[in-house]
């Protein structure tokens, strides 16, 4: 059969075939190589799965859209770097699924937020963002600091995330839930928020 | 960086490039001859629906034709001089990473040298210095504000401290502002300052509360104050001293003064007393270096001294 035109437009199996093959260039080029690069897939020096409670923390944060007004990555230019730190890399984020990165910044970008302010600022902002920085447009997340974690579904979530690749043992699974009771939504966050980007802190 | 696992990928990345492009090219050139020699016709795509109805097959126009083939020199030219195509880095070496070096260095040399000035200066001649000033106040608005507010007043009772008043938690000589910046300080007030027997429990606490109001001159029962002032003399003194006036290599603060990091309130003391209180201030030498720190600590010190100047 001569490929033209018309016998391409006449056989539907075919067109489809060429299609889908055309418009898969794009992800065969530039997404699936990346499975399989050093970079991309080995974690930094000193990251370590979230725990118990960062994990929960993170999910609260997913939950409250956190993302839709923070970026988790910081780009490589020097406005950036200036203000939050080192340059975010691939392997600062292999253990996160999903990754945090966001796409707007409403509020800041927080890939670099661990350690940067003390564990009371963040109750006190979370609670009410006007009491520590009056200009805030961020809502307030009071009900955070009475709604207790959930601590039941961790060890799922663990579970989940190690067949997608997620080192943790069988001990921290066992022991995620007592880790988590008794702990608010908003020391999960907090915990959360302040294990973020600290692996390259002090890199320059 | 292509730091691929095995050379499979660089291969395949090279080829669907390289492939993907000329074919682009070939397609286009294929196009035109095939219209070339039937220019005068009408030709159409053969393929007829609806029994009469037809479909032209007419040559793109012809600066169509020359824009499309030059997206595909441009995507020649673009993938030979930038990483694009595997490990190959690129003619001209181009990475992210790299003008972010650029950038960077760019901007330290000339900006060192105004740091190396002021550094050899002494904090209070850095104070007086009006373009050292501007510089601190916009490194504040980007590094401090977030606890210490813009204007540097700190929180309302939620113990960020205010910076423009004269009162001073660590001390504010400039070597220990420059400590405090530098290394950070946490305050760490133990709930019952550790010894919730001799403080005598909730009850305790409010006869402790009323008499440190008293120290600072606000409204309290004298009774319980005076009760208070025994718990307070077997208990707090320890960090806060026997006349209330705190300890700055401690970080306990002046129990004397207006200053009240956390609220005055009966309320809010007695918080303070049974639930302690903890909080820090975050170190930022490694993350600002020596110069910032030197601008931001001269720049603190002139917001507490300013109003001496004014």
């Amino acid at each position: 059969m001569k490929l033209t035109h018309d016998s391409i437009e006449r056989n539907i199996g075919l067109l489809i075939v060429l299609t889908v093959l055309v418009v898969s260039v794009g992800g065969l080029l530039e997404i699936v190589p990346l499975f399989f690069q050093k970079s991309t897939t080995t974690p930094v020096d000193g990251l370590k799965p979230y725990d118990a409670v960062r994990l929960t923390g993170r999910d609260v944060y997913i939950r409250e859209g956190c993302y839709l007004c923070h970026s988790q990555m910081v780009r490589p230019f020097r406005a950036e770097t200036e203000r939050y730190g080192h340059y975010s890399v691939a392997g600062e984020f292999v253990y996160d699924h999903p990754f945090q990165w966001g796409s707007k910044r409403t509020g800041p970008d927080l890939a670099r937020v661990g350690g940067r302010y003390s564990d009371e600022w963040h109750r006190a902002h979370l609670i009410n963002p006007r009491d520590v920085v009056p200009e805030s447009n961020m809502p307030s997340f009071s009900w955070l600091a009475k709604t207790p974690a959930d601590a039941a579904s961790a060890p799922d979530k663990m579970r989940a995330l190690r067949k997608v690749g997620v080192p943790y043992t069988d001990e921290q699974i066992a022991g995620a839930a007592k880790e988590v009771e008794g702990k608010t939504e908003l020391d999960a966050l907090v915990a959360y928020l302040q294990g973020l980007g600290v692996e390259l802190k002090g890199v320059k | 960086m292509s730091d691929f696992v095995n050379e499979f990928w660089n291969w395949y990345v090279i080829l669907i490039v390289l492939v993907s492009v000329v074919a682009c090219g070939v397609f286009l050139w294929f196009q035109s001859i095939h219209h070339s020699s039937s220019e005068q016709t009408t030709d159409t795509t053969g393929h007829v629906w609806d029994e009469t109805l037809q479909e032209y097959n007419n040559p793109l126009p012809r600066w169509w034709m020359w824009l499309f083939y030059l997206t595909v020199f441009f995507a020649l030219a673009y993938v030979s001089l930038y990483p694009a195509l595997g490990r190959f880095p690129g003619i001209w070496g181009w990475t992210s990473t790299g003008a972010h070096k650029m950038e960077v260095e760019k901007a330290e040399a000339q900006l060192k040298p105004l740091f190396d000035k002021y550094l050899k200066l002494d904090l209070a001649s850095v104070a007086a210095d009006k373009e050292a000033m501007e510089m601190g106040g916009r490194l504040f608005q980007t590094y401090c504000i977030q606890c210490h507010g813009a204007t540097g007043q700190g929180s309302r009772d939620k113990g960020f401290p205010n910076l423009t008043d004269k009162d001073w938690q660590w001390g504010g000589a400039p070597e220990q502002i420059v400590e405090t910046i530098s290394n950070g300080r946490t305050g760490m007030m133990p709930p019952y300052g550790g010894n919730p027997d001799a403080v005598g429990g909730e009850a305790g606490a409010k006869e402790l509360a009323n008499y440190v109001r008293s120290l600072s001159g606000l409204k309290h029962d004298a009774d319980l104050a005076t009760k208070g002032e025994t718990r307070f003399k077997a208990v707090c003194f320890a960090c806060h001293g026997m006349d209330g006036k705190g300890q700055q290599a401690l970080g306990a603060p002046n129990l004397t003064d207006k200053t009240w990091l956390y609220g005055s309130s009966e309320a809010k003391i007695i918080e303070t007393i049974t639930a302690g209180r903890t909080n820090q201030m975050p170190a930022w030498k490694e993350f600002l270096g020596e110069g910032k720190v030197h601008l931001l600590a001269a720049y603190v010190f002139n917001l507490s001294s300013g109003g001496e100047k004014r």
